[in-house]
């Protein structure tokens, strides 16, 4: 776990290193001028990744109390905010106004969020399988390692959301 | 530095400091850009105080079960290279399970030569470990208790981390060969064990060579 997580931080540390680099080089201001970024949008959709941390750790706290169905709503809740958050970055990129190819803000742009977006969709697999597994019964008390696996997998991808929203949609 | 999304709780708690942190950063960026940045370069100073320095005063945080179960069972967990047998280490998982529904998880650590871990190539010391293994629990049912096994990390340590994560154990016993020739004692692995697990440890010898065994 340990490894894995560090691989994923040296991968984000690498697209981070070339957002910084393109925005110290295109200096003052930032975005560039034309390029405006719907951060209340992103707001709305960070709220939404965030709460649906509270509600993984809800579903893992239940099962440990042996609430199979506080787990199921949690798991659900879980995955229906992330498929919103999805969703929503799909709809921004539809309706953002500009293209990967038309420079390196927006390339570096697509690059950040789009690497994101792909972790909250393997989180939503993984959030699918889990959730499918709830439902036949393969947790319990006992074992429900498959969760807590998940969970902080979930929680990594929202932990990286927050970087990514203050850095690039905030500051 | 401790990793912070070692267990889901950690990694709850690790978010909610990672929301304070970029929070207070972002606030302080929309009030003014160097206030933000002063924000930022003074939390990071608490963070890295905090990740690097207080942790070297602190002892070591113990890692516990985090699985409950039945309270008329008792777990033990065994952790053995090759020395899973023995009256006195019998005895012993007798006298910890006594009164109770006991069942024996036995982890036998994959022992790579340096040549094979460094080639990644981890199929003969896992099918080695798995011989041992089953060796060691038919061994064990011989006796009569109710033992499953599998084979763990290479590190005997990471090897019980991992256990006491899936099968929750409520004492470990840790089985070596006699000083001089045991690797695992060479390296202190039962000192290091015991100060990083919060489950009673005991340390049994066993002398297969010449089928004595003691408790320490």
């Amino acid at each position: 776990m340990l490894l894995f997580i560090a691989s994923e931080v040296m991968l984000f540390g690498s697209f981070f290193t070339a957002y910084f680099f393109i925005r110290v080089v295109n200096g003052y201001p930032w975005p560039p001028e034309g390029f405006e970024l719907p951060r209340y949008v992103a707001g709305v959709n960070t709220a939404i990744l965030v709460t649906s941390s509270f509600t993984m750790h809800w579903a893992l706290q239940s099962i440990r109390r042996g609430n199979r169905a506080g787990m199921q709503a949690g798991l659900v809740l879980t995955f229906l905010m992330g498929l919103t958050f999805l969703l929503t970055q799909v709809i921004e990129y539809a309706r953002v106004g500009f293209a990967p190819h038309d420079n390196a803000f927006t390339t570096i742009f697509f690059s950040l969020t789009g690497l994101h977006g792909a972790h909250v969709f393997v989180g939503l697999t993984i959030l699918l399988f889990m959730t499918i597994r709830a439902y036949r019964g393969h947790f319990s008390p006992e074992h429900h390692y498959g969760v807590e696996l998940g969970g902080i997998y979930w929680h990594f991808v929202d932990i990286m959301w927050i970087v990514v929203y203050t850095t690039v949609y905030i500051i | 530095m401790r990793n912070p999304l070692r267990s889901e709780a950690e990694a709850f708690r690790f978010l909610l400091l990672t929301i304070g942190y970029f929070a207070a950063i972002a606030i302080g960026a929309l009030i003014d850009k160097w206030v933000g940045f002063g924000v930022f370069i003074v939390l990071s100073l608490v963070v890295l105080y905090v990740a690097f320095l207080r942790g070297r005063d602190e002892p070591p945080q113990r890692v516990a079960p985090t699985l409950q179960h039945d309270p008329e069972e008792r777990r033990i967990l065994v952790i053995a290279n090759e020395t899973v047998a023995g009256d006195t280490l019998h005895s012993m998982i007798r006298e910890k399970g006594e009164g109770y529904r006991t069942n024996v998880l036995v982890v036998v650590p994959a022992q790579p030569s340096p040549l094979q871990h460094f080639a990644s190539d981890d199929d003969p010391s896992r099918k080695a470990a798995r011989k041992r293994l089953d060796a060691s629990l038919a061994k064990l049912r011989e006796a009569g208790f109710s033992a499953e096994g599998e084979v763990g990390e290479p590190d005997p340590l990471q090897a019980i981390e991992d256990a006491l994560r899936t099968f929750g154990p409520d004492a470990i016993i840790i089985s070596t060969h006699p000083e001089g020739r045991s690797h695992w004692l060479a390296r202190g692995v039962v000192e290091h064990a015991r100060e990083r697990f919060a489950v009673p440890i005991t340390h049994v010898v066993v002398d297969l060579e010449s089928d004595r065994s003691q408790v320490r």
